[in-house]
């Protein structure tokens, strides 16, 4: 024992940052089988670049801070972000594309704010949105279906490492760029339930495929609420105003919006509700700010994926209330003990 | 049984550990040969004590007298002489030493008179004063006098008493046990508080983990045909906290900016309303209490254990084995690793928990703080422990003041389940008492300003005094002067002679050097200068007269240097009393 003791001398067994980050990684794990179902192996591939780089730019920023590494390397925090990456990307992106989004997120979100606990942005979302701004063009290729199921994992491998060429097999889009960007080009001459009902895109309710992976980020997620890993304020916050502009728009304008249903299995928006919106680090820290930093996030998500430039907007969506999460707890303090009837 | 039953949020429910200290029943610690009261065992005034070296003192005799309403009295726990009074190192996490009697026993163990009273035919007012001369203190850990809780607020009426039987911390089972044997007078006790307070209804609130002790209180309150309802509340850390059970039995929520008094309400703990019940029925004062010795021990077990017992001699009854480390004062949530065990037990030694590295494993290493929020989850008084956690970090303490931190009960439990492992509550108490350092500083300093402008004040005032004295003084002067002057004028001149002589005499006559002599000399020498300063001043007034009127002066002048002694100018003594300080 030391000299120097203090109170408690019990400690919750079970909790420690080591146990929250790998229930977060345990979460992912529905997701990511039924990613494996719909691509290929190739996405493991992708986590374990994300994964490497992520310990990597972790262990070199600990030794240029003088941190502890036995300590803050095997906190899991850093895999957490790097799988985060590895699924927010696109899965055929090339090894270097992750290995960079990755490193940006460690080293200057993460750790140039403080490490652990102390960053502001998302770090997952910093990395998103730096690479779709410096490498759209490589950050929108996502594998056209019908080819990716043909592509043998070698095959697939060639082409993260750089060493086939890229164009013709990766001229994919995510569902909902396809979705806007068919309503773009048809100009008002098509309309959504044609597009969703012949597009060999799309599938039963989202995305063909993409559905079961979101519907695994879900599963997961339910089970991280069920075990006390997050509240579900930010979740269905976020879900409510994603839900709540897609379904007003539905029903005002059912040619030219897709349903909320479609929205919430599209994209980012569950790996964001479940995985992201509920960064505690980031996000607000009262019940009430939860609520109003989810409800906002899928708002803005929204606006900017129907409306914006970029295929999804979840990330940026995030981002921004991350700025706004100061401010949001200071005044969404809830009352405490005794002081409930005084203001 | 029926009563509806209200939550608090928060709370942990940590592993009991109470199984192995309640197999036995109380047992009867032996008398040590050498006792250690420390006169302050209480919140508030430090008792002075009223016994001297080589006094011959009797069990139960006052050995330390209250000091001030909110303290209370202690006494010899057992018959003996009063080896010392002095410093001795005290049952408390620094490990200070404080004033202590210590008591040679004398084996007799022989007890003072005692004085049974019948509370209902004293005034409430001399009830509580037998209950501070008796040193009733809050039992559960607190040691707050209880008789100055005992008053209920004059515009609320108290409608509940709550017993506070929870006894939440692990390990702990001494008020279980006491409940169990003692019942019947924990229900009398009761029922002195509830007199005192007027309360309507009493609650004795026992956690649900302890079915025996409810039973037994639900029997003697049978017995005694009380109406007092025993409510088994659930089982959480920290329903035995006052503010919980009293929320938990009544849905009243005390914030600390408040009495509980003035919501109707009051608790106390089931010793304490033993030790009451004791002082007044039986005439015995706090001199011994019930202590739970358990955890590495080879026998644990509970105790009655007279004050000022050496933790030493305590904590060898219960055969610690031989890998303990360390000893816990308290339970493991909110308790203090003692510093020495030649510290005697007192009367907020509700446990002693002898720790190992088994038991009590070291802290895993502190990690940065990820915002989780287990900590506001987890908190009975609905904080954000982790906002107070970054203010009192930054020193930033009017930030944690307006997060409410003095309303932090210091439970534990924040630290209990942090994923990161910091010691929240540690910090809390830092800024506590940085808080509090900084107030004392700024009282000093407000009423050293407060000194410094009455001082200045007074100066001030004492200056425009003294003005206007020698205002009036110069005015009476002048008037006496037309006066004599008209007086002058018509008694015709007389020849004067010349300056007095008299004041000079004693200067010159004083062969004896003795301090009188120096003082009149003094004296005089200032009436000289005064003179001289008025000769100075005066001649303003004469200036631009006449010759006739200059003669005329210097007629009334020469005069009055004639004779001194008759027309001394009534101002003069003041002159002289009041010029003295400022000619130094």
């Amino acid at each position: 024992m030391t000299d120097f003791t203090t109170p408690p001398y019990l400690l919750l067994e079970r909790s420690s940052v080591r146990r929250v980050m790998l229930q977060v990684l345990a979460a992912l794990l529905p997701g990511i089988a039924a990613y494996v179902w719909l691509i290929g192996p190739i996405i493991l591939v992708q986590l374990a670049i994300a994964t490497l780089a992520a310990l990597a730019g972790e262990a070199l920023m600990l030794g240029v801070r003088r941190q502890p590494r036995g300590l803050f390397l095997t906190d899991g925090s850093a895999i957490v972000t790097a799988w985060l990456i590895a699924l927010a990307f696109p899965p055929m992106a090339p090894w270097w594309l992750i290995v960079v989004g990755t490193l940006f997120a460690i080293v200057v979100a993460k750790h140039l704010y403080g490490g652990l606990g102390q960053n502001p942005f998302n770090p997952a979302m910093v990395a998103f949105a730096a690479c779709i701004v410096s490498f759209p063009a490589l950050m929108s290729q996502w594998p056209a279906l019908g080819l990716t199921l043909t592509l043998t994992l070698s095959e697939q491998l060639q082409i993260i490492a750089g060493l086939a060429s890229r164009v013709d097999v990766m001229s994919g889009a995510t569902p909902l760029d396809a979705l806007k960007t068919a309503l773009k080009l048809g100009d008002g001459e098509l309309d959504v339930p044609t597009l969703l009902a012949t597009q060999e895109v799309f599938g039963h309710f989202a995305g063909r495929g993409w559905e079961w992976v979101t519907s695994g980020y879900l599963l997961g997620g339910l089970w991280l609420w069920q075990r006390r890993i997050i509240a579900w304020h930010a979740p269905l916050g976020f879900i409510a105003g994603l839900s709540l502009l897609a379904g007003v728009l539905w029903l005002w304008q059912p040619q030219q919006f897709a349903s909320p249903l479609f929205h919430l299995f599209s994209g980012g928006t569950l790996l964001g509700a479940f995985f992201i919106v509920t960064d505690p680090v980031s996000g607000c820290t009262t019940p009430k700010g939860k609520l109003i930093f989810g409800f906002s996030a899928g708002l803005l998500a929204y606006t900017i994926r129907v409306f914006g430039g970029y295929p999804d907007g979840v990330a940026f969506a995030v981002l921004l209330l991350n700025l706004c999460v100061p401010l949001i707890d200071m005044y969404s303090q809830p009352p405490i003990f005794g002081l409930k009837n005084e203001k | 049984m029926l009563r509806r039953l209200f939550n608090f949020k928060g709370g942990v429910k940590p592993q009991t550990y109470k199984a192995p200290s309640v197999q036995a029943p109380i047992g009867l610690a032996p008398v040590p040969s050498r006792l250690f009261v420390p006169l302050h065992q209480n919140i508030g005034g430090v008792p002075n004590p009223l016994v001297e070296v080589g006094e011959q003192v009797l069990k139960g005799q006052l050995i330390g007298g209250a000091d001030g309403w909110v303290s209370a009295a202690v006494h010899a726990p057992t018959s003996g002489v009063v080896l010392a009074i002095e410093k001795h190192v005290a049952a408390h996490p620094s490990g200070l030493p404080t004033l202590t009697v210590v008591i040679e026993a004398d084996g007799r163990d022989q007890w003072m008179t005692r004085t049974p009273v019948d509370h209902r035919s004293l005034a409430p007012e001399r009830v509580r004063e037998i209950l501070r001369d008796a040193g009733v203190v809050g039992l559960g850990g607190a040691v707050f006098p209880s008789h100055a809780k005992l008053t209920a607020a004059k515009a609320v009426a108290m409608d509940e008493l709550v017993i506070n039987g929870a006894e939440c911390e692990p390990f702990m089972t001494c008020d279980d046990l006491l409940m169990r044997e003692r019942a019947e007078e924990i229900v009398r006790g009761s029922t002195i508080f509830r007199d005192l307070l007027g309360a309507r209804r009493v609650l004795i609130g026992i956690e649900d983990n302890k079915p025996e002790a409810v039973a037994a209180m639900q029997e003697a309150v049978r017995r005694l045909a009380v109406d007092y309802e025993v409510v088994a509340v659930p089982t959480r850390y920290p329903a035995g906290g006052a503010k919980q059970l009293i929320r938990v039995l009544t849905g009243k929520e005390v914030p600390a900016s408040k009495r509980s008094t003035e919501l109707g309400v009051q608790c106390f703990n089931v010793a304490t309303v033993y030790t009451a019940y004791r002082a007044l029925a039986h005439g015995e004062p706090v001199i011994s209490r019930i202590v739970t010795l358990t955890g590495n021990v080879l026998q644990p077990r509970n105790w009655e254990v007279r004050l000022g017992t050496p933790l030493r001699d305590f904590a060898a009854l219960g055969q610690p084995k031989a890998d303990t480390s360390n000893y816990l004062m308290g339970g493991p949530m909110m308790g203090f690793e003692v510093p020495s065990l030649d510290a005697p037990v007192v009367k907020a030694t509700n446990c002693l928990i002898a720790g190992s590295p088994a038991l009590f494993p070291p802290s895993p290493p502190e990690m940065p703080c990820i915002r989780c929020g287990a900590c506001a989850d987890a908190c009975p008084h609905e904080l954000q422990p982790f906002e107070l956690y970054w203010f009192s970090r930054a020193r930033n303490f009017g930030k944690t003041q307006e997060y409410h931190i003095f309303d932090c009960i210091e439970c534990g439990c924040c630290s209990y389940v942090c994923p990161s492992h910091i010691p929240l509550v540690q910090y809390f108490r830092f800024a506590k008492s940085e808080i509090w350092a900084r107030e004392r500083e700024k009282n000093a300093a407000d009423a050293a300003k407060a000194r410094f402008e009455l001082r200045n004040a007074r100066d001030e005032r004492e200056k425009a005094e003294k003005a206007e004295r020698l205002a009036k003084a110069a005015a009476a002067r002048t008037a006496e002067k037309k006066a004599a002057a008209a007086e002058a004028g018509a008694a015709g001149a007389d020849a004067p002679p010349s300056r007095p002589a008299s004041p000079a005499d004693p200067v010159a006559a004083a062969p004896a050097l003795d301090a009188e002599a120096i003082k009149k000399a003094t004296i005089v020498a200032a009436m000289e200068r005064a003179r001289a300063q008025r000769a100075a001043v005066q001649p303003r007034n004469t200036d631009q007269l006449t010759a006739e009127q200059q003669k005329e002066v210097a007629a009334v002048e020469a005069r009055r240097a004639a004779s001194p002694a008759e027309t001394a100018p009534p101002a003069q003594p003041v002159v002289v009393r009041e010029g003295e300080p400022d000619q130094p």
